[in-house]
């Protein structure tokens, strides 16, 4: 299942950061994460949803800077 | 002023407070106990929110994390007694970040504003006839709906009522308006300017236009080039590199130097690595290259260009042949009455006497015919309408047998015909078992395609190729007057797939082959090539679906437009490339042999971040633009 979510990052780097650490995610098939428009682009493997899935992203988002934030 | 957000309006204040500051402590330049104290409070003015930034990244084990570097260097340089270049290192460094967040905000608002066509409501007519704003979600295909000037059509539908000027810019980045009235299409995403006007909708509002080309806008972040998947990667491993060459820079000579000639010189070696820390951020690199490709999509979006990726203006930068649909691409699909020939009547009579007796068929070559009438024909001067499938119409015209058709149809009836060797349809005329005379009706070339083909030319195209189902007559006639190289003719779909394989197996690696079509019935083709372009198919979801690059009108001279967009795109990005990553490295290198203070290292990373950026902008538009 492909999903869009709106996200809140500042800096470019930290946007490469979440798209290496969500396409690597546990029950994501792929993700992309598009700086300019602050959204990311997720594909869901087929056995998951994304309630179970994305707290857990966005907790991991969270963490790389301060500010930091995926919007479910 | 205005443009900035509460946060950047804050930090541009923090920095003018901390830089003035700085200066007057750099002129008093106070001693003993007062120096440190004085210079930390334009130091934690400026970077507070990099400490606490800092803090977290330590929190959250996250050791590249940029705060966390800032504040190792900016607080390593206080111990060692520079407490200017700390106060600097922060306020560049924030200046910078200030800039980025400032340039990349204020582009995003630019090009967001520029695909505005989001519809938030409809108006539909209550029982009282007064408005009500509904949401066009929830309408129905077929409902009425009310459009007044100022608003954005939110549906495509039909015009029941009232006339009005509309400007299309947001869809095909014309700026002239269109004059509509009752029973024109309307494509939603198109602003009304004045006049009131009722639409019957013909789609739902997730088919139509504009949800389309915002879905397809949203989307575009998908597929990610080649430099952005490079870039990324640089900027995984750029940092962790630059901070294990600064432990080793702050260890490792003063060890050798310890054990070799009894001196470490540690202060110096450990300043050194603190430098190399200034400049561990990929910042520069990493925003100017996604930054670049969304100016030029944005900028070609505004001409009317919708670019599906970034992916695909970096292959369309990189085509060397383009291969053209005929009907309805390279021609303009319509057709169009060129030549009356008649025998012993007049000119305005055979067409008089054609139109009626064309007067209730809706093929497209009566209606060409009617067209070029000019009037709606009497209808009741015809009686007893046979069609004859494939050949033509025979039909009482005020009482004469009149036939109308092909040469199928004459041969049929016995009547003996003129043949001519020029291009297109032939409609051959016959009253009362009496040839008149033929009409000539063909398919107009699209203007500007000739120009548009030469452009492309000029742009690096090796090679144009034109496929068409057609007989090879009208094909080769067509492909001279606007210039390819190479025809293929009398094609089946599938055969300009077949073409299209042909050629991607004999070019060379790093030339790509871009296809212009319609996508009325090319879709697979569109998929099949390199980089797929669908013109004027707005109407069409095969193209918008297939193609990766969509034109919104049918201005051919978009073609070359768009391989502008794309080729000034790519040379902006590898300029950067080149640039931001030749500068860090330099400065690496002059820092590891002392060459460069802190001042430096912080002025080039700011100064090479700030160059990257504005260079990206330039992507947003091209010099003299001719369409």
């Amino acid at each position: 299942m492909k999903k869009v979510y709106k996200i809140s990052i500042d800096c470019a780097n930290c946007a490469n950061k979440l798209e290496n650490i969500a396409k690597k995610f546990n029950g994501i098939e792929d993700a992309a994460v598009n700086y300019m428009t602050q959204k990311i682009h997720i594909n869901f493997k087929d056995e998951v949803s994304p309630d179970d899935v994305m707290p857990e992203l966005r907790k991991a988002c969270r963490k790389i800077h301060r500010g930091c934030d995926i919007y479910i | 002023m205005k443009e900035m957000n509460t946060k950047q309006r804050g930090t541009l204040i923090r920095i003018a407070v901390s830089s003035v500051l700085l200066t007057a402590l750099l002129i008093l330049n106070p001693e003993g106990h007062w120096r440190l104290l004085l210079f930390m409070i334009p130091y934690l003015i400026v970077g507070y929110d990099i400490l606490i930034g800092a803090f977290y990244g330590v929190l959250n084990r996250q050791p590249f994390d940029e705060c966390f570097l800032m504040s190792i260097a900016t607080l390593g340089a206080i111990v060692l007694g520079e407490y200017a270049e700390a106060v600097a290192v922060m306020l560049f460094y924030q200046l910078g970040e200030f800039f980025q967040s400032y340039a990349v905000g204020k582009s995003r608002k630019n090009i967001q504003d520029l695909m505005d066509i989001r519809p938030d409501y409809a108006n539909v007519e209550g029982a009282n006839g007064e408005l009500i704003q509904a949401s066009p979600n929830e309408l129905e295909l077929g409902a009425i709906i009310v459009i007044k000037p100022g608003e954005i059509i939110p549906i495509d539908g039909v015009i029941i009522e009232g006339s009005a000027s509309i400007n299309t810019c947001a869809l095909t980045g014309e700026s002239l308006p269109i004059d509509v009235s009752e029973g024109d299409e309307l494509k939603s995403g198109s602003v009304n300017i004045s006049g009131l006007l009722k639409l019957r909708t013909t789609k739902l509002f997730g088919d139509s236009t504009a949800s389309k080309i915002l879905d397809l806008v949203e989307n575009a972040g998908i597929n990610k080039s080649k430099q952005e998947k490079f870039i990324s990667k640089f900027a995984r491993v750029y940092t962790p590199f630059v901070c294990f060459s600064a432990l080793a820079l702050a260890l490792l000579p003063p060890l050798f130097g310890h054990f070799l000639y009894g001196n470490a010189n540690l202060g110096t070696w450990t300043y050194r690595a603190l430098t190399f820390l200034v400049i561990s951020c990929p910042c520069a690199l990493v925003i100017s290259v996604p930054l670049s490709f969304f100016a030029a999509i944005g900028g070609a979006g505004k001409a009317g260009i919708l670019v599906k990726g970034s992916s695909y203006l970096e292959t369309l930068s990189q085509v060397s042949e383009i291969v053209f649909d005929k009907t309805g691409t390279v021609t303009r699909g319509v057709f169009e009455l060129k030549k009356i020939v008649p025998l012993e009547i007049s000119e305005s009579e055979l067409l008089e006497i054609t139109a009626l007796a064309e007067a209730f068929s809706d093929h497209p070559i009566s209606m060409s015919i009617i067209e070029a009438y000019g009037k709606k024909p009497d209808e009741s001067r015809v009686r007893e309408l046979e069609n004859i499938p494939g050949m033509g119409i025979v039909a009482q015209v005020d009482s004469h047998t009149v036939a109308v058709g092909n040469s199928k149809l004459m041969q049929e009836l016995s009547i003996e015909y003129s043949s001519t060797s020029e291009h297109g349809t032939l409609v051959h005329i016959a009253k009362n078992g009496k040839y008149l005379g033929y009409m000539l009706i063909s398919d107009d070339v699209r203007p500007n395609m000739k120009a548009a083909i030469n452009e492309l030319k000029t742009l690096g195209v090796k090679k144009t190729h034109m496929l068409t189902g057609d007989l090879k007559s009208a094909a080769l006639d067509v492909a001279e007057k606007i210039g390819v190289s190479e025809v293929k003719f009398e094609l089946l779909p599938q055969g300009k797939v077949f073409e299209i394989e042909m050629l991607m197996d004999k070019k060379a690696h790093n030339e790509k082959i871009a296809y212009v079509g319609d996508g009325i019935n090319d879709a697979p083709v569109l998929r099949r090539a390199d980089v797929g372009i669908a013109m004027g198919g707005l109407g069409s979801d095969a193209a918008i679906e297939s193609a990766d690059i969509v034109i919104m009108d049918d201005d051919p001279m978009k073609i070359p437009l768009a391989l502008r967009f794309a080729k000034k795109c790519m040379r902006i990005i590898y300029e950067n490339i080149c640039f931001s990553i030749g500068i860090k490295f330099s400065f690496l290198i002059f820092a590891a042999f002392g060459f460069v203070n802190m001042w430096y290292a912080i002025f080039a990373d700011v100064g090479v971040m700030v160059i990257a950026v504005l260079n990206s902008l330039r992507a947003l538009k091209l010099k003299n633009t001719k369409a």
